[in-house]
C-alpha cells in the first residue's frame, strides 16, 4: 500500500471557511429578525434578491476567470456579503438597487481584485457607498417602525413594493412612511441632524415620534439583537473583540466628551450607541477579516478609527449615518496600520536587541 | 522585564506560573497508549543503526561487516567533541554496511550498520561510576558522551556539551511537559522510573550546580506529576511543577517562559538567560550510562492512534526498524484509508516513507491513526486574513505574513517577519479554516533561504579570490613599472655620467666602418700604380683614416650632442685644418707618383726611343724626389698626430 506524505501538523481544526462564513450569518438571525419586527419584509426579500445575484455573479465570474466556482460557492463568502447588503440598504428599496449592488460588490470589489482574501475594500459597504452616492433617493428613504406606521405591511406588500413601488394596497414608499398622525417620519437620526440644523435642541428633537425613550424607536431593539449576535460571535470565537471594542470604545469616548461638553447640541453616548447601523457595524461589518487589520493592535485601531469617524459623519457630516464610509476609510489605512503595529516577536525584547547588535557587529567584523 | 530569581522563586513557590501567547488546544488522547507499564518487547532479528542520531558530527565507523559485536560496543568513534558514538544495541554480527533509508522526514538513505541478532543480547563490559561525586565532572561529562546520549525530547543536541556550560546555571529545567498529543513516552518513564530520573537530575546538579531544579509536568498527567514528586522530595532544591496543558508548553522557549517569564534572546541559547533544560528521557539516560556505566541502546517509544490494536508503550532497541514495532502493537492497515505512519506527534511528526525506517534516539512515537483522525489531505483555499494564525502562534509572529511572502518568494520580507525565530510548531496550520499547510511553506522558505545564503557565501567567497587576485595582478603590474621605471631612470643618469665613453665607442665605430669604405675606394685608386706608390699610399691613407675618424666623430658627435661641440677644443680644430691640407698635398703627390710610374712605365717599354732623358724629365723626377720627401715627412708628422690623439683619447677613456 502507499504511504500517504503530508506535511505537519496532521491533524486540525474542523473550522473551515465556509462553517465560519456560516456562523456569522447565523449571528445575525437576531438582528435579521427584529428589522423584520420593526421594518417589515423587505430586509429579507432583498437577501433572496442579493443571494441570487451574489451567486450568479459569483459562479460567472469565476468561470471566466478559469477557477473552480463550486468550491468558492461553498465558502459562502458571497452569501455573507449578500445577506450585509440586504441588511443595510433601506427596506422598501427597489430591487434594481440590490441587484446592481451585489454585482458591484462581488464583481468590481471582489473578484476584480482577485476573489476571496485579496478584496482591499468591504464588499458591501463599498456596493452601499456607490448605492447611496448613485441613487440618494432609494437609498436614503428608510422605512418607519411598523407599530408606527398608519399602512403597516404584510410580507406580499413588501414583496409589491420592492418589485412595483407600490404595495398591494397601493400605497407609495413615501405614504408608507407616513406616521399614524398623517406626516412622514424619518429615522432618529434623520431627525435628530435635521432638527439640529434648524437650531433646535436634543431634548426638542427627541419629542419626535421617532424616538421612544430618548433612543430610536425600533432601531434600539434591531442594534440590540445585532449586539447579541456580536457576543454570540466573540463568544464562539469567530472574531475577536478588538475591533468590535475599538468601534464602540471610539464612537463611546468621543461623543461622550461630546455629551459632556454641551448636551443640547449632541446626542448622548447611548442613542449613537444604539442608532442606525452601528452594532451590525461593528460586529458584521468591520470585522470582515478580509479587510480588516491584521495584528490585534492594529484592529484596536481601525475600530477606533471606525467609530471615531462614524461620529464625526454623523456629527457634522453630510450623510445621517456613516458606517460604509468610516469602513472604507479605515480599509485604506489597513497595511499603514499592519505595518506600524506588528506585534514583538518571541526573543526580541528591547534589552536583547543591544546584545544581538553587539553580535552582529562582532561577527561582522570578523568577517571583515 | 527580566524576571530576576528571586522574584521568579517566590512566584513558583506560590504555585503561580506564566504563561506564553497563542497556543492551541488539540485533542489530547493519551489514555490511548497510556495505560499499561512500558513494555519489554522481544528482539527484532535485524537492527538498522544509523551511524549519525544527533546534531552535530558524524563519527567514524569502528567496525566492519563480518564483525562479532556486543551489545554496547560502540560502532562509530570520533574526537570532535560535536559528535557522541552509536553502539551495537543488541549482541550479533555486523551484516552489512550501507545507505539504509533514515527516521528523518526526507527518509533519504544515510550510513546505517546492520545487524543481525543472535538472540543471546550480551552486554559488552562494562564501566560504572558509582561514587560520580568523587570523580572530576569531566570524567562524568566524558561518560555521558561515551554512552552515546544526545536530547531525547526531539533535538538530539548532544548532551554532553549541555552538561558543560560556560556560564553560571540558574535554572536547571527538566522537561517532562510532552505537550505533543497522542505520545506517552515521557508520562509513563516518569511513572515507571522516577526514581531513575531522579538520579539523573542528580548527576546533573552535580555537574551544573543549578540554583533550583524545576521539574515542569503537563497538568494532564497528574500520576507523572505524583511520582516525580515522591521522587524528588528529599531535596528541597527540586520543585516539581505542575503547567496548565496546552500546546506547545513543552517547546523549550515556551516553557522557559512559562516558567520564568525570561525569553531566550533570538539567536540566543537558553544559557544567555541563566537556564539549561533537559528531558525527562535525557536524566534517565545519564543515570544509565553513569550508575550501569550503559551506553544509550534502547529508549521508550509510543505506539499509538487508532490503526493499533494494542496500542502502549515499549523499550525499542535502538535501530529497530518501525516493522517490528507494528507488529507489536498489533496495527490493522485496514484501519486507515491510506497507509500513514507518522514518527513523532500528530503536531510535529513527520510521515515515514517505509515502515523499515528504524528507531533512532529521538523516536519518541508512531502514531498510526485512523483515517478519522487525521486532517483530510488538500484542498487549500484563499487566505481569508483572519488571522487566527497570529493568535495561536506562541512565537507572536504573524504567519500570514510569512505565508504570504513566502508563497511570493519575497523571502527578504518573510526574515523581515522573523521567518527564522518559528519554531515549526504547527499551531498556525492547525487552526487555519483555509487548510493552507503553513509551516510547509515556512519550511520551504527557510531551506530556500538557507540554501541561497549558502550560494552567497560561496559567491562572495569566489568574488572575494577573484578581486584578491585582480589586486594582486594589479599590485605587481605596479611593482614592475616601478622597477622598470626605477632602472631606467638609473640608465638615463648613467648615460649621463658616462655619456662621453660610450659616443667616444659609437664615434670610433663609425670611424672605422668610414675608414674601412675610405681604405677599399683608395685601394681602387692605387690599384694601376707602381709598389712604391703603392706604399706610399698606405702611409698616405693611414693619415687620411685618422683624419676621417677624426672628422666623424666630430660629425657623430654633433649629431648626437650637438651642445657639446661647442666644448670642442680649438687643437681639434687645429688638426682638421692641417689635415685638409694633408689631403691636398696627398692628391698632389698622387698625382705625382702617378705621372712618375707612367714615365717610368714608358721608359721601361720603350728605352732605346729615349736614350737620353730630356733635363725637364729630370727636373721632372727631382721635383718628384723632392714631393715624395715631403710626403714622408707629412706622413710622419700625421702620424705622430694621430698618436697623440689615440693616447689622449686613451688617457680621456681611462679618466673616465
Amino acid at each position: 500500500m502507499k504511504f500517504t506524505l503530508t506535511s505537519s501538523p496532521h491533524q486540525r481544526v474542523k473550522r473551515n471557511t465556509g462553517q465560519v462564513m456560516r456562523l456569522v450569518m447565523y449571528a445575525a438571525v437576531p438582528g435579521l429578525i427584529a428589522q423584520t419586527w420593526f421594518f417589515g419584509w423587505g430586509a429579507l426579500v432583498h437577501f433572496a434578491i442579493a443571494a441570487l445575484t451574489v451567486v450568479i455573479t459569483e459562479a460567472a465570474l469565476l468561470e471566466l476567470r478559469k477557477k473552480d466556482f463550486e468550491l468558492a460557492i461553498k465558502d459562502c463568502s458571497a452569501l455573507l456579503t449578500a445577506l450585509l447588503i440586504a441588511i443595510s440598504i433601506p427596506p422598501f428599496a427597489p430591487w434594481w438597487i440590490t441587484v446592481i449592488g451585489s454585482f458591484f460588490a462581488i464583481a468590481i470589489v471582489k473578484q476584480l481584485y482577485g476573489g476571496l482574501g485579496f478584496n482591499l475594500f468591504n464588499p458591501a459597504m463599498a456596493a452601499y457607498v456607490m448605492l447611496l452616492v448613485s441613487f440618494p433617493v432609494h437609498m436614503t428613504t428608510w422605512s418607519i417602525p411598523q407599530a408606527l406606521s398608519l399602512y403597516p405591511t404584510g410580507f406580499f406588500d413588501s414583496i409589491s413594493i420592492i418589485f412595483t413601488g407600490y404595495s398591494s394596497d397601493g400605497y407609495s414608499i413615501t405614504q408608507l412612511r407616513t406616521y399614524i398622525d398623517g406626516y412622514t417620519l424619518a429615522t432618529p437620526l434623520d431627525t435628530l441632524k435635521t432638527a439640529i440644523s434648524q437650531n433646535l435642541t436634543v431634548a426638542e428633537a427627541i419629542e419626535s415620534p421617532a424616538f421612544e425613550y430618548q433612543l430610536g424607536a425600533g432601531w434600539f431593539w434591531v442594534n440590540f439583537a445585532y449586539l447579541i449576535g456580536g457576543v454570540y460571535l466573540l463568544k464562539i470565537k469567530v472574531i475577536n473583540w478588538h475591533i468590535p471594542a475599538g468601534v464602540i470604545g471610539g464612537i463611546l469616548l468621543l461623543s461622550l466628551a461630546m455629551y459632556i461638553f454641551d448636551d443640547g447640541k449632541f446626542a448622548s453616548p447611548l442613542f449613537h450607541l444604539f442608532s442606525g447601523g452601528l452594532m451590525m457595524g461593528a460586529f458584521f461589518i468591520a470585522t470582515d477579516p478580509v479587510s480588516a487589520s491584521t495584528t490585534n493592535k492594529g484592529r484596536v485601531i481601525f475600530g477606533l478609527g471606525i467609530g471615531l469617524w462614524v461620529y464625526i459623519i454623523r456629527t457634522w457630516g453630510g450623510y445621517p449615518d456613516a458606517i460604509a464610509f468610516a469602513v472604507l476609510v479605515m480599509n485604506m489605512a489597513v497595511p499603514l496600520i499592519d505595518y506600524y503595529t506588528r506585534p514583538r516577536t518571541y526573543g526580541h525584547k528591547t534589552e536583547h536587541k543591544k546584545t544581538i547588535a553587539v553580535k552582529h557587529i562582532d561577527s561582522q567584523d570578523k568577517s571583515e | 522585564m527580566y524576571s530576576d530569581y528571586e522574584s521568579i522563586i517566590s512566584r513558583l513557590n506560590e504555585g503561580r506560573l506564566w504563561d506564553f501567547p497563542g497556543g492551541v488546544h488539540p485533542p489530547e488522547l493519551k489514555e490511548l497508549s497510556n495505560q499499561d507499564p512500558i513494555a519489554n518487547i522481544e528482539i527484532p532479528d535485524k537492527l538498522y543503526v544509523t551511524t549519525k542520531q544527533h546534531i552535530g558530527v558524524q563519527g567514524s565507523l569502528s567496525v566492519e561487516v563480518g564483525d562479532l559485536v556486543l551489545k554496547g560496543e560502540p560502532l562509530t568513534k570520533s574526537t570532535n567533541p560535536f559528535s557522541v558514538p552509536v553502539h551495537a544495541p543488541t549482541s550479533g554480527r555486523v551484516t552489512a554496511i550501507s545507505p539504509h533509508v533514515s527516521a528523518h522526514p526526507s527518509g533519504l538513505p544515510e550510513l546505517t550498520v546492520q545487524i543481525t541478532a543472535d538472540h543471546k543480547d550480551k552486554w559488552c563490559p562494562l564501566n560504572p561510576i558509582l561514587d560520580y561525586q568523587q570523580k572530576p565532572k569531566a570524567k562524568i561529562v566524558e561518560a555521558i558522551c561515551n554512552a552515546g546520549i544526545a536530547g531525547m525530547g526531539g533535538a538530539g543536541f548532544p548532551t554532553h556539551i549541555k552538561a558543560s556550560p560556560k556560564k553560571n546555571i540558574e535554572f536547571l529545567i527538566i522537561n517532562g511537559v510532552e505537550c505533543e498529543p497522542y505520545i506517552t513516552s515521557d508520562d509513563r518513564l516518569m511513572r515507571d522510573h522516577a526514581w531513575q530520573i531522579r538520579q539523573g537530575i542528580d548527576v546533573l546538579v552535580h555537574l551544573l550546580s543549578p540554583k533550583i531544579v524545576i521539574v515542569a509536568i503537563e497538568d494532564n498527567k497528574p500520576e507523572a506529576i505524583e511520582a516525580m514528586q515522591v521522587a524528588c522530595q528529599e531535596n528541597a532544591k527540586y520543585l516539581v511543577c505542575s503547567v496548565p496543558t496546552k500546546y506547545p508548553a513543552g517547546g523549550e522557549k515556551q516553557l522557559i517562559q512559562i516558567l520564568t517569564n525570561r525569553e531566550v534572546p533570538a539567536q540566543g541559547l537558553p544559557v544567555d538567560v541563566g537556564v539549561l533544560m533537559h528531558n525527562v528521557g535525557t536524566c534517565f539516560a545519564i543515570a544509565d550510562a553513569v550508575f550501569s556505566g550503559k551506553p544509550l541502546v534502547q529508549r521508550v517509544v509510543t505506539l499509538t492512534g487508532a490503526a493499533f490494536r494494542k496500542p502502549g508503550n515499549v523499550w525499542a532497541l535502538i535501530g529497530t526498524p518501525i516493522s517490528h514495532l507494528l507488529d507489536i502493537g498489533r496495527y490493522k492497515a485496514k484501519l486507515q484509508r491510506q497507509r500513514k505512519l507518522i514518527m513523532g506527534g500528530p503536531m510535529m511528526g513527520f510521515d515515514t516513507l517505509s515502515d523499515d525506517v528504524p528507531v533512532v534516539k529521538i523516536t519518541n512515537c508512531i502514531l498510526a491513526p485512523d483515517a478519522s483522525e487525521v486532517a483530510a489531505i488538500g484542498s487549500e483555499q484563499p487566505c481569508i486574513r483572519c488571522s487566527a494564525c497570529a493568535d495561536a502562534c506562541p512565537a507572536s509572529l504573524l504567519p500570514q505574513q510569512l505565508f504570504w511572502h513566502s508563497k511570493a518568494k519575497e523571502l527578504d520580507k518573510a526574515q523581515e517577519y522573523n521567518l527564522f525565530d518559528c519554531i515549526e510548531c504547527g499551531a498556525c496550520a492547525y487552526v487555519c479554516p483555509s487548510e493552507i499547510p503553513l509551516v510547509h511553506y515556512y519550511r520551504v522558505a527557510k531551506s530556500e533561504i538557507r540554501t541561497q545564503q549558502q550560494e552567497k557565501d560561496q559567491a562572495d567567497k569566489a568574488r572575494e579570490r577573484f578581486e584578491a587576485r585582480k589586486e594582486r595582478l594589479a599590485r605587481e603590474q605596479k611593482a614592475r613599472e616601478e622597477k622598470h621605471a626605477k632602472a631606467a631612470e638609473a640608465r638615463r643618469q648613467a648615460m649621463e655620467e658616462k655619456g662621453n665613453g660610450a659616443k667616444d665607442k659609437i664615434a670610433a665605430a663609425l670611424a672605422r666602418a668610414k675608414a674601412k669604405k675610405q681604405q677599399a675606394e683608395s685601394a681602387n685608386a692605387v690599384e694601376p700604380a707602381e709598389q712604391i706608390a703603392s706604399t706610399q699610399d698606405t702611409k698616405k691613407d693611414k693619415v687620411a683614416m685618422a683624419i676621417a675618424r677624426a672628422k666623424a666623430k666630430r660629425e657623430a658627435a654633433k649629431k648626437t650632442e650637438p651642445k657639446e661641440t661647442i666644448t670642442d677644443s680649438p687643437a681639434e680644430k687645429a688638426e682638421v685644418a692641417d689635415s685638409a691640407e694633408q689631403i691636398k698635398k696627398q692628391k698632389v703627390a698622387a698625382a705625382v707618383a702617378k705621372a712618375k710610374a707612367k714615365r717610368e712605365a714608358a721608359k721601361k717599354t720603350e728605352p732605346k726611343e729615349t736614350p737620353t732623358d730630356s733635363p725637364a724629365e729630370k727636373a721632372e723626377v727631382a721635383d718628384s724626389a723632392e714631393q715624395v720627401k715631403k710626403q714622408k715627412v707629412a706622413a710622419a708628422v700625421a702620424k705622430a698626430k694621430a698618436k697623440r690623439l689615440a693616447a689622449k683619447k686613451a688617457e680621456e677613456d681611462k679618466s673616465k
